[in-house]
Parts: C-alpha cells; sequence; structure tokens
C-alpha cells in the first residue's frame, strides 16, 4: 500500500476490552486492546483476577494443609501441583516416597495431563469454532475423572498425592480398568486427527497465526508445549527427571515454526506419549506400601530451603520452599508456568487481526487459577 | 411478557373474572420461564470446570432447557462458579445488572457461598451474597455435575411457585423489590395439607 492511500485510510484507534467475562478468556483475564481497524497496535493483559492469596495463605497452614491449596492453582491439571509441593516439602522433611507410591504418582500426573490436554483439545475447537471436538473430549475426560474418583473420591481437586507417598493404594479392579481406559484412548487420538487436526479450515485459522520463533520463546522464559511448539527440546521429565521417569521411554514432541497450529498437535502428541508412559507404569507396577513411615501429623522440618520441579501439564511448575523450624512453611514461592507463558502475550497479539486474538490467547492454554493463584 | 405484566394488571383488575385470568397468565409466565433458564457461560474458577462438563455430553444439561449464553444480555441466570476475589467483585455487579430481569443467580461452590478454603484470605470475598442477591446455594468444592444440575431443578421449583403479579398491586414485583423477592414458600412438588381429621362437619 502507497504511503498516500495509507494516510487517507487511516482511522483512530480504539481501546477494546476483551474480558474478564469473556467467554474464550479461559476464565477471567482481561485483555485491554488497542485496535486501529483490524489491526492490534497495543495489547495489555491484565490479571489478579482470580488472586487469591495462596503464598501468603500457606504461611499460615500445615505443611499437609497447603496440598489442599495447590490442588486450586491449576484445576484443570491439579495432580502435578500436589506432586510439587510433595517433592519440595520431602526434601525439607528428608523423606522419599516408597516405589509403589512413586509409579502411582506418575500415571496419576500422566493420566491428569491427558484430561488436561483434551480438555484444551474441546476448548480450543470451540475458540476457533467447532463446537463438536468439546463433545468428544469430554466424553474422554470423563472416563479419566471417573478413574480418579475411584482411586481418590474427588474429580477435579484431588488431594491424592500427600507427603510421603499417596492417599491411599488403588482399589484392586482400578489397573484393570485404567488398561480398559488405555485401550479405547489409543484410537480415539486418530480420531482427534481426522475430526479437528487437519481440518482444513482449523489449519488456516491456526498454522500461520501467533508464531512464536525459538530464541523468542526462550527469552520470554516460556516452558511446556508453548516452548516445545517453537522446537526447543526441553521436558523436565528429561533434562530433570523425578519419580523415576528415566526408568520409562517416551518421546519429546517438537513443533517446527512455533504457531499455533505447532503447540496445538504438540499437546495432541503428548497425550500418545503420556499413554505410552501409562502402559509402561502399569505393565511394571511394583507392589508394596504407598507410604513413607515416619511422616508426622504434623510435620516441621529442620530450617533449610527447597526447590522441586515438575513439568505440568502447562510447563515448567516449581516450588521454592523454605522453613523456619515451624508448623507451616515460612515462605512458598510458586514458579507459575501459565504466569510466565501469559506474558508473552503483549509481544504477541500485536500486529495481528482481531479475529485471531482468540485463536492465539487458546493456544497459549493457560488457567487463571495458576496465573493469579 | 412486558405488555402482559405491565398493561395486564391495570386492564383486568376490577374486571369480573379479572383475577383468574392473572393467575393463568402466571401459571404460563412461570412455565416458561422456569423451562428455558439460560446461564450465562461465566466461569471464575474450578468449579467452571465442572459446570463445562455438566454443559456437555454425559451430563447434558440441554436437556433441562439449559443453553449457555456468552452474553448477559441474553441470559436469565448467572451462575457463580469459583472464587469471587474483591477485584472481581465489582465487574460481577456490572454483569449482574446487565442481565435483564427477572433474573437469578446460583452461587456453584463453597468459594462463592461462602468464601470456602479462602475464609481467610485478605483478597476473596466471603460470599457472593454479599454484593448480589442469590436464590440457590450448592455446596460442594467444587459440587459435581448433578449438584448443579439439581440446583437449577431448585431454582426451576422456585420460578413456579412466582407470582409475576401481586394481587391488587397492579405492578410486577421485579420492578418493586428485585430478584430475591421470589415468592416461593411452597414448593411444587409439596403435598397438599391433609384436612384435619374428625368427624366432619354437615352441611345443613
Amino acid at each position: 500500500m502507497s504511503s498516500t492511500a495509507e494516510k487517507t485510510m487511516k482511522t483512530d484507534s480504539m481501546f477494546i476490552n476483551l474480558g474478564p467475562q469473556h467467554p474464550s478468556t479461559h476464565g477471567v483475564l482481561r485483555v485491554g486492546l488497542t485496535i486501529e481497524g483490524e489491526l492490534i497496535t497495543k495489547a495489555v493483559p491484565d490479571i489478579g483476577y482470580l488472586h487469591r492469596g495462596t503464598s501468603k495463605l500457606a504461611e499460615v497452614r500445615g505443611y499437609h494443609h497447603c496440598v489442599v491449596l495447590t490442588d486450586r492453582w491449576d484445576y484443570v491439571a491439579a495432580m502435578p501441583n500436589n506432586l510439587v509441593f510433595c517433592l519440595a516439602a520431602e526434601k525439607l522433611m528428608e523423606v522419599q516416597a516408597p516405589p509403589r507410591a512413586e509409579a502411582l504418582r506418575v500415571l496419576m500426573c500422566e493420566l491428569n495431563r491427558v484430561a488436561s490436554h483434551l480438555l484444551f483439545f474441546g476448548t480450543y475447537g470451540i475458540d476457533i469454532g467447532a463446537f463438536t471436538p468439546f463433545l468428544y473430549a469430554f466424553r474422554e475426560r470423563e472416563m479419566i475423572l471417573d478413574l480418579f474418583e475411584m482411586a481418590c473420591g474427588a474429580r477435579l481437586t484431588y488431594n491424592y498425592i500427600r507427603l510421603g507417598g499417596v492417599m491411599a493404594d488403588v482399589p484392586p479392579e482400578w489397573l484393570a480398568k485404567c488398561r480398559e481406559f488405555v485401550d479405547y484412548f489409543k484410537p480415539r487420538i486418530d480420531e482427534y486427527d481426522t475430526l479437528l487436526t487437519y481440518n482444513p479450515i482449523f489449519m488456516a485459522r491456526t498454522k500461520e497465526v501467533g508464531l512464536i520463533p525459538a530464541a523468542d520463546a526462550v527469552s520470554w522464559s516460556l516452558s511446556g508445549a508453548n516452548l516445545r511448539g517453537s522446537g526447543v527440546c526441553y521436558d523436565v521429565r528429561k533434562s530433570d527427571p523425578y519419580c523415576g521417569y528415566e526408568r520409562y521411554s517416551f518421546d519429546v514432541p517438537l513443533g517446527q515454526t512455533g504457531s499455533c497450529w505447532d503447540r496445538y498437535f504438540c499437546r495432541v502428541q503428548e497425550m500418545r506419549q503420556s499413554i505410552r508412559i501409562i502402559e509402561q507404569v502399569l505393565g511394571g507396577l511394583p507392589e508394596g506400601p504407598t507410604m513413607a513411615a515416619g511422616v508426622a501429623k504434623i510435620p516441621k522440618p529442620k530450617p533449610g530451603e527447597a526447590y522441586a520441579h515438575v513439568e505440568g501439564a502447562r510447563g515448567d511448575l516449581g516450588i521454592f520452599l523454605v522453613s523456619d523450624g515451624q508448623a507451616s512453611p515460612y515462605r512458598m514461592h510458586v514458579r507459575a508456568p501459565s504466569f510466565l507463558n501469559l506474558a508473552i502475550l503483549q509481544e504477541l497479539l500485536v500486529g495481528n487481526k482481531v479475529s485471531d486474538v482468540i485463536a492465539i490467547l487458546g493456544s497459549i492454554d493457560i488457567v487463571l487459577g495458576e496465573v493469579d493463584r | 411478557m412486558g405488555i402482559i405484566l405491565e398493561k395486564l394488571p391495570g386492564v383486568t383488575k376490577g374486571l369480573p373474572g379479572g383475577e383468574l385470568l392473572l393467575t393463568t397468565a402466571d401459571a404460563f409466565i412461570d412455565f416458561g420461564r422456569k423451562m428455558s433458564l439460560w446461564p450465562m457461560t461465566f466461569g471464575l474458577a474450578c468449579c467452571a470446570i465442572e459446570m463445562m462438563g455438566s454443559y456437555a455430553s454425559r451430563f447434558d444439561f440441554d436437556r433441562m432447557g439449559v443453553i449457555p449464553r456468552p452474553s448477559p444480555r441474553q441470559a436469565d441466570v448467572m451462575i457463580v462458579a469459583g472464587t469471587v476475589c474483591k477485584k472481581m467483585a465489582e465487574p460481577i455487579l456490572e454483569i449482574y445488572h446487565q442481565m435483564p430481569e427477572p433474573r437469578f443467580v446460583i452461587s456453584m461452590g463453597s468459594c462463592a457461598n461462602c468464601g470456602g478454603p479462602y475464609y481467610d484470605s485478605y483478597s476473596v470475598l466471603k460470599g457472593v451474597d454479599r454484593i448480589v442477591p442469590v436464590d440457590v446455594y450448592v455446596a460442594g468444592c467444587p459440587p459435581r455435575p448433578e449438584a448443579l444440575q439439581f440446583a437449577v431443578l431448585k431454582l426451576q421449583d422456585k420460578i413456579a411457585g412466582m407470582r409475576a403479579i401481586e394481587r391488587g398491586a397492579g405492578a410486577t414485583l421485579q420492578q418493586e423489590r428485585g430478584s430475591r423477592d421470589v415468592l416461593s414458600a411452597v414448593p411444587n412438588d409439596e403435598p397438599l395439607p391433609k384436612p384435619a381429621s374428625g368427624p366432619r362437619l354437615e352441611l345443613r
């Protein structure tokens, strides 16, 4: 376009308020968008609408009670949250979970990763305008929630992984039911590919949109599928294995260009890998106790600090705990992947069309409970 | 609906049989209201995931006439699903006032009921009923989809007992008092009180 045409077609800039009540912001995110015509010139994410003060509450709760609070950060995948707190606290308390508990932890976390990615798959379809995948994804997700319910009684906020192990061993018929689910679920992923992944409309809406170059992804400190979608191979399960992840063989799916589609496709591939891990765990589940001996009712770890991190469903989830010898942590800091992933929006949205905002926002896959904590 | 609610009482008042006409209109209006409760898609926190679960394939909220609407202007009921933080309180109030009357509120989950696990948090509002009137409370953290569906059934009962036109007043209750004053003293399915036992009075 020539500069004269640009000058004559220039319009006043307009401010659009996206959220906090917006069906596609996946919670209570508000983004202040400044637009000129169709183009976004400025995007300012405004967070804090779900700030519940968890870090401060942890300072007055006991260690066992803190696990309950962790459930409610990333409520779509709560098991890794439980796990990361327990790992950090176990380092402070110098407790080691028994092998069966570790295997169950891996099993639950991977099942939860599948459930979380299924929710992403369903809601991302809705964001782009395809409603049907949502119904399919929730059909399978309910099966996983049934498994969780059998194991611990809760559908969403589990409090299953406890300090020193897990709450209880799974019921005897659980393992058979889990195998049944795995067999049922494996062909379903191929069904999703035909339903949404290679759908031409879906690809047109996502393939060239929201590109994050690898260098940007690293400098914005992205993690999880957002980082791997840009082709950077970083997975805590590989680089810093915990709970015996080094024993299981699985691949880290990578994207190529860092587009919305790549991030989406990474998550679909991760579901396949999670199922691989679940099969391996089910094949060699060790016998034995599920709780370490000698975990105090009111733990008072020695003064010190500990950091633990796991690969949550949204990325590198870390907890830094400081103890001063009292019954509750002196300080708890959370490295929340959603919070750090969200930051790139202010750069990523600029220059895009208004209609692509939701496609980009959905592909980052944030959970506001974890952003605001 | 507006014509019926605003004009009808003035016209029929004083007519022979006018009262009967008004109560018949009530039955129709309540039936229409309770069978198509459209909630606003408005998720705050964890409970919103269970709310999505209720809309999805297994629990299928559609069979109760509950279809989510993305705009408050088209919604009848607001499901407050999750923790209400102090920063979010103002937008919630604004959204509530954007909804057309009659409007209903379901408070879903412990956080929206009373603060729940965040009862001592500095940033959480201890119950959404401090800012908007609540019709039905659902307990749980988070409540199961079945519990949310039961709450909708309870709200339907409440609406069935609602009289749009107060006898003799000529103005709607909604306009006078706001949405919390739904007349719901007797639930719909409660059996009628039995007559007192004893010898029947003979009419002469």
